[in-house]
Order: C-alpha cells, then structure tokens, then sequence
C-alpha cells in the first residue's frame, strides 16, 4: 500500500511460491513492517493503534456476549444479568464490553482532538479525515444501539428520546420514526432490530477503517511538525519503531482501562439501567452514554424559533450541525501551515474549543434548566464559530511561526546537544531486520 | 542497528524475549475467559441433580425424566425381562462392560450390574441415549424385546445392552441412588 | 501552552462552580426541587477500595434482615438460593432455607400446575403473585425488586466530587444511599413543607421529599445471634451490604482479578517502556 517500490524479497521457495500467487506477506511488509514513518510521531500517534485493538476487543466480547444473550423484551434484561451472574467469566466479558465501549470514544476523542490540533485533516488527507468521520459516525450508531440491548430503563427512553429527533423532520418525521421502530414506541420489533445491527455495524466499521488505513498509507502519516516528509531520514521503518511505541501506548491505555473494569466498572453507567425497562414510567433525567453528552447538550441549547425552523426541529438540526461540521473542515481551515505548533493564536482557540467540548459534556449531563441553558446556548455557539469563522478567518490573518525546513532539522533542533546527530537509516535498518 | 548499540547484546535480547513472552502471557490469559464462557453456566450446573419419583411405576412400566437436557428411562421390569437378561451369555454381548457410573468402569455387562443392585434388581436406570449417533430408542421394541432405535437400526435387550447393529456401546447408566423406596436422584 | 492550560482549567472550574453555586440557591428549604435533600452518609464498607471484601458475617446478618422485614414486601428474583454459599453458608443450610419458600411448578402429569418447596436452584421468591397484585396491596407503586436495587440507586456526586472518585475508586452509591434512607426517617420536615398524604418524609429519598415506604427498621425487631448491636444502623448497614452481594455477587472475584490484570500491565508496560528505549535509543525523535 506504501508509495514506492517494494522492497519485499521472499527469501524461501514456500514464500516465492505464495508472492506469486498471492502477495499476501508483502503486502502486510510493506503496510506494517517497512513502511516509513515520520520519525517524530509524538505518543498522540498511538491511539490509531490503540482504536484498532478496541475494535477488535468489542468484536470478540460482543461475540461471546451474544451466545447469552436474548433479544426479546421479556428475556433481555434477565438475559443480561444471567451474564453478570451465571456464565463462566460473564461479569467479566460484560464489564469489558459496556467499558470497552466508553474507552473506545476516549481513544477516538484523543484521536480526534490530534487530528484537528495538528491539522492532520488538510490537503492531501481530506478523503482520510472524512473516512474517518464516518467511522466516528458508525460508532455513535453502534454505541447508542448497543445500550438499548440491555433494556433497562436508560436504554428503553435513550431510544425513544433519540428515535423521536426524526419527529421533527417536517411532513414525513412520524413516519421515519415508526420505520425505525417498527411500531408506534420502542418494543420488541426495535429491540430484535437493534441487535441485528449492533451485531452488523461494527463489522461495517472494520471495513471502513481498512479504508481509513488504506488511504493513510497512500497519503503517510502527519506528524507534529505538520511538514511532508521529504527524505529518508525524515522517516523509520514501521517496525520496530512505530510498533514498538504503539505497543507502549496500548498497555498503558489498556492499564486505564482494565482499572476502570475491575474497580469501577458502573462508574460511567448510569444506576438507572440496572431497572428494567418500564413503557409507563419515565426517570427523573434521561441522559444518553457520557460519550454523547456534548451533542445532547447542543441539541437542548435550541430553546428557540429560528424563522420557520421550530425549536425541536432546531435542536436536532444544531446537534446533527455539530457532526456534519466535521465532515467539511478540510475545507474551513484556510491556513496554510497544518501544525498548530507554529500557530500561535490557532492553538490557543484550539484549547478553548477542548475545554468548551468538555464543558458542553458536562452540561449536557445538568437538567435543562436555569442557568444550564444560557451556558449551554453560548458553549454551543462557540463551538460553531470555532468551525465556521475562527477557522477559515484565522488562516487569513495569523502569522505562523517559522517552519522548520524538514522533519529531521526540526527533530535535530529539538535534540541540539543531546548526543549523536545522524540518524540512523530507517527503511535500510528494517531490511537488515527482515 | 547501528554500532553504538551493541554495547551489552545479551541485556537487549534478554529483554526482548522478556517482554515477548510477557506478551504472550498476557494474550493467553485474556484468550483464557473467551474459552470459559463456553462451558455450562453455574445455573446450568445447579439443575444436573433431580429427584424422581417413581411410586408410581408398577411392574412393566417405565417413565422417561429429563435430566441434563437428555431423557433418562427409568423401568420397573418385568420378573420374564430380567429372567430374560440374566440368561444372556456375556460372550454373546457386543459390548462386555456395564457402562454403569455407579460401579466400577471395568464391571462386566452383567445384568446385576446394569440394574440398579441388590434388592432393587427390577429397577433399570439408564440415559435413554442410542451409543450410535444420539437417537432417543423406542421401549420394548426389537429383536431382543429391550429398546430399538429407528435411526439406523441399533436393537438393546431388556437390560439396554446394545446387542445388533451399529452401536458401538451399552447405553449409560447414569449415577444415581434410592433416596427412599420411592425416590430416586439422577446426577 | 501550560500556562493557556491551566489558565483554561481555572476558568473552566470557575464557570462550573458558578454554575453549581447558583443551582443551589434555588433551593428554598421548604419547597426543594432536587432530591435528595441530604447526600448519602460515607460509610466504610467492608467491600470498598481495592483489596475489599465482603463480611460475611455481615452478609448472613444482612439476609436475616431482608427475610424478616424487606421480603414481607420485596422481591429478589434474579437471586438464587444456590449462589448464598457465597455467604458461607453449608449445601444443607441453603436446601433447609430454599425449602422455606413455596414454588409454583408445574404443569404435571395431569396438566395442573402445583406448589412444592422450594430447591436451591431456584430464585427468590416474591411475596406477590404478579406486578398488579403488589401495587395493589402498596397504595398503587409496587415495591421494587431487589435483586439489583444496591446498583440501580446511586446519588449523583456533583462536581468536582465525580472526578476526584475516579482517584478514590468510590462506587459505594448504593449501599450508601440505602443506609441512609433506612436511617433517615427520623429527621422532622422543615416547617412549611407538605407532606403528602399516605407518604413519609425521608430527606435521604432520591426522587422525592417523601416515600411510600413507611419505616421499616426498628429497634431490637430482628433477633442477632452473633451480639452485633440489635439497633436500626446496625441493621441498614447489614442489609445494605447483602443487597450489594445480590447486586454484584462477583464483586471478590473481580476485585482480585483486577489486582493481577493491572499488576501484570504495571509489568508488562515497564519492560516495554525499556524496550522501546532500547529501540529508539540511536534515533532522536
């Protein structure tokens, strides 16, 4: 997949014989052995690694929950439970399921946050940017499915609440919501489709991040610098190197993880979930999985008519808004450096645009009243005007910093006096390797 | 790898194979709950006991329990049906063993040692299973007047001892005892 | 950059606090809008932090109360009488407890259905016959089943208490919150509050000034044999403590585990970490 000629040379007659009929081998050496990487990949590189390991990691305990588990309204949430109480090592597969699932947003949050703050998303990476945006949006589908298998109260009035936004589509809004739900509320036609598709969309996503991979070993890796690569020193081979350090990242990521699993594993679920779903009786306050919160909060903050656009209409237009907007940022941001290390004033917006995302979570996890909405309403306009003025203006009239003139002058600046300056020939080392 | 490198090669390999093998380590214990999962849950477990009641059953009547998903016959036979099994020659049997839980695995197929022992020898007790492929056999059927499974033809005498056809084995007699006169636990 | 960090930190903090601030002077004390009242009491649990365990001496205690008072109106049916070996009781023992209980089985051989006593391998049983018979007889709201009851009530902590629990591994939520609302039924409303008629005021009630549920532990009302103080704490606590075993029975089990899990990651994460030095030792980066 790497640009370039391939430097893979089976080196048995059994290899030979495979490269000829089907390369197979070469294209794992030259995808993930001998493919050059930017030398300076700070630890925020590894969450793509780490996302790849979550992926896997749902998929296999999603598997094995779903030999227990009964998509029927009457048997689920018992279902559920019979995991937690009686299946050899349930609670356990349980309990990395529904974390997995908090921990796999935490990653691609992280991941995103990288992507936006050293402009991994411009030109040539739009098409890598946008996949990715689409497996961020298979992923909410999947999340928010997902938690209404349990059936338990969360997730019985999470899929009414969110099943209703299509009400607000005018002239065929019931109609869409009763196509989804198979019926006029939530029950057992939603729950068995549900299942179907929690169980289909995550291999959808497998798919696409093949895509997602595959144009980013067309276009190579950003890096902190934000500078092309430009000549082999610039890079190192994949592995060791990149393996190496993704590796790292993945067992620390995998610590937090495993802590939150053992010793606080309902720490980011909500109590009521562990009621089973009642039609007739609605908790106190809905709020959707942590991991949706800004968007929930966005979609409260249209207390208000806009012209013609009704409040509820509004608010479901603001949150869906507030996805969409990701899609064209490639196009936003008018800078022509990518790294916010030489943009002094981007980055300083940039961290105000994270912390207004938290402070919009939080919120979104208030009752929607009082002083809640007011901030919600200024925490919301913030982060459209971060997209759609801040970013296509700031290109304009920012002065950068002075770019380094390549990856290896930059790394060699930042290491001045620490040793050794040469580095060592990274594509010729990994062929030393094999 | 460059020269400056290979200043101590064996602390660097050490510590490769090390952190390789705590890899694998790890990988094999997270494999390990997947596989786990498999095996029959603890409520599955708590019901491999039953107790059935069989004051019921008088001479030349059977009831069928289900016991681990599977239906266990339980006779009351006939004095002419155990007469008939005691006189069967052990030479002539496909399968010589008892193939009883209760007993020892290398007991002889004798008809005491496949009823349910002394005093109770009118009782059989067995996983109404065919030793072939799983068929449930019909009661009081076949050439020997014990049990005759249809699927492919496997006939048992009056004492589920397998006797023509292709089952390999007598069928299995479960553990169990009498709790009382009128009792029985299977498992 | 740090210091536009921490600036944004205090800034974030402060708007929170602001905000926090002001939701609480809304409260009026005779006319609360949120509940509960008064936050759970802490209580130190037996089965708290890392290393936690349940007590089962506790635990049996806990059950005695449950049997006695709670169950005359609760359910537990996700709970079987086979899994109380975890409170340390013989197989014998729970067959004798299990039998106490009537099932309804069947059908039979004659197409009726029939009551036997209960065995191990069946659930608890409710003291009702269906969800409508139990609100009926409780003034219209069934009283909930408590097979999970210790995880599905939890105050929220606020902020910033939330996030210094991630630090403190609370998930006590539970058990807190049913000790204090089984102790808190003394405490008189302020004056001026409505009472509504039929309830009973508990200012520790999560969705409410006042509950159905009259108060339901005594003093000297359940019988201990082992001399624990026969007083209501001592009872709440006990019986918070067994619902939190019928809610998360693997708790031990877990808790264990994960102590090797991140042991062997602390490990396993070092030699890698060596590693990767090693690695990159001769490519500055």
């Amino acid at each position: 997949m790497s640009e370039g000629h391939s430097t893979y040379t089976p080196k048995t007659g059994l290899g030979r014989w495979f490269d000829a009929r089907m390369p197979l081998p070469r294209l794992v050496y030259d995808s993930f052995i001998a493919y050059p990487v930017p030398r300076n990949l700070n630890y925020a590189w590894t969450f793509g690694g780490i996302l790849s390991i979550m992926l896997v990691a749902q998929i296999l305990t999603g598997i094995v929950l779903a030999m227990h588990y009964v998509s029927d309204t009457n048997l689920a949430f018992g279902s559920v439970e019979k995991i937690m109480r009686d299946v050899n090592s349930g609670w356990l597969l349980r309990y990395l399921h529904s974390n997995g699932a908090s921990f796999f947003f935490i990653a691609v949050y992280v991941h995103i946050f990288r992507g936006l703050y050293y402009g991994s998303y411009k030109a040539p990476r739009e098409l890598l940017w946008i996949l990715g945006c689409i497996i961020y949006l298979l992923m909410m589908a999947t999340g928010f499915m997902g938690y209404v298998l349990p059936w338990g109260q969360m997730s019985f009035w999470g899929a009414t609440v969110i099943t209703g936004f299509f009400t607000a589509v005018p002239l065929v809004g019931t109609w869409i919501q009763e196509l989804l739900l198979g019926g006029f509320a939530v029950d057992n036609p939603t729950l068995n489709r549900f299942f179907a598709l929690h169980y289909l969309l995550p291999f959808m996503i497998a798919g696409v991040v093949v895509l997602h991979v595959w144009a980013l070993h067309v276009t190579g890796q950003n890096n902190p610098t934000g500078i092309e690569v430009k000549s082999k020193t610039d890079t190192v081979a994949f592995t060791p190197y990149a393996t190496i350090k993704d590796a790292l990242g993945m067992i620390v990521f995998l610590l937090v993880f495993a802590y939150f699993v053992f010793y606080m594993p309902n720490y980011l679920g909500h109590p009521d979930n562990y009621t089973v779903a009642n039609p007739l009786k609605t908790p106190a306050h809905i709020v959707p999985e942590w991991y949706f919160l800004p968007f929930y909060a966005v979609l409260r903050a249209i207390t208000f008519n806009i012209g013609p656009i009704n409040s509820k209409l509004g608010g479901v237009l603001a949150m869906f808004g507030a996805i969409a907007v990701l899609f064209v940022v490639p196009w936003l941001d008018t800078s022509k450096v990518r790294s916010a290390v030489y943009r002094p004033w981007y980055k300083l917006f940039f961290w105000i645009f994270a912390a207004n995302a938290i402070f919009l979570g939080w919120l979104g996890s208030r009752p929607a009243e009082g002083t809640y909405v007011v901030m919600a309403q200024i925490a919301t306009l913030y982060y459209f005007a971060f997209f759609l003025v801040i970013m296509p203006l700031l290109g304009l009239i920012e002065t950068p910093r002075r770019l380094p003139n390549s990856i290896t002058e930059a790394v060699l600046e930042k290491n001045k006096g620490a040793g050794s300056g040469h580095p060592s020939g990274a594509t010729a080392s990994a062929e030393t390797r094999g | 790898m460059s020269a400056t490198d290979i200043e101590d090669p064996n602390r660097r390999d050490f510590l490769y194979i090390a952190t390789g093998m705590a890899g694998v380590v790890g990988a094999g214990a997270f494999a390990w709950p997947f596989i786990d999962q498999m095996r029959p849950d603890a409520s599955t477990l708590a019901l491999s006991t039953i107790e059935v009641d069989i004051s019921s059953l008088t001479p030349g009547m059977s009831l069928t329990a289900k016991w681990r998903g599977k239906p266990v016959f339980i006779r009351n036979r006939t004095p002419e049906e155990i007469e008939a099994a005691k006189a069967v020659k052990l030479d002539d049997l496909k399968d010589p063993l008892a193939r009883n839980a209760n007993i020892s695995s290398d007991a002889p197929a004798t008809d005491a040692d496949r009823a349910a022992g002394e005093g109770k020898e009118n009782w059989l007790v067995m996983v109404g299973v065919c030793t072939h492929l799983g068929c449930i056999p019909l009661g009081q059927q076949g050439d020997f007047g014990g049990w005759f499974c249809p699927c492919h033809g496997s006939h048992y005498d009056t004492a589920g001892r397998i006797r023509k056809g292709p089952a390999p084995e007598n069928m299995a007699v479960p553990a169990f005892e009498f709790i009382s006169d009128t009792k029985i636990r299977i498992g | 950059m740090k210091k536009i960090l921490a600036s944004l930190a205090v800034l974030g903090f402060m708007m929170a606090g602001t905000a926090a601030i002001a939701q609480e002077e809304a409260h009026n004390a005779a006319e609360p809008t949120h509940f509960p009242i008064h936050k759970p009491k802490l209580i130190d649990w037996s089965f708290s932090g890392p290393f936690g365990t349940y007590d089962k001496a506790q635990l049996q205690r806990g059950l005695k109360v449950f049997k006695e008072v709670c169950s005359a109106c609760h359910s537990m049916n996700l709970v079987s009488f086979r899994t109380l070996e975890d409170l340390g009781y013989s197989e014998a023992q729970i067959k004798a407890l299990a039998a106490e209980y009537t099932v309804q089985d069947g059908p039979n051989d004659d197409g009726d259905m029939f009551e036997r006593p209960g065995i191990p391998s069946d659930h608890f049983q409710s003291p009702f016959p269906n969800e409508q018979a139990a609100a009926a007889a409780n003034g219209g709201a069934a009283p909930p089943d408590f097979s999970l009851i210790a995880k599905a009530r939890g105050v929220e902590r606020g902020f910033p208490t939330f996030v210094f629990d991630i630090f403190t591994q609370y998930a006590e939520n539970g058990p807190d919150y049913i000790h204090s609302l089984l102790t808190g039924y003394d405490e008189q409303p302020p004056a001026g509050m409505e009472i509504a008629e039929g309830t009973h005021y508990n200012p520790y009630f999560i969705a409410g000034k006042s509950l159905a549920m009259a108060k339901p532990l005594s003093d000297d009302q359940v019988t201990y044999d082992d001399g624990s103080p026969q007083t209501v704490d001592q009872y709440a606590r006990d019986v918070s403590a067994f619902l939190m075993w019928a809610a998360e029975p693997h708790l031990e089990d877990r808790k264990k585990t994960g102590f090797r899990v991140v042991v062997f990651l602390l490990l396993f994460a070092g030699l890698m970490y060596m590693t990767k030095r090693k690695v990159w030792a001769n490519v500055p980066h």
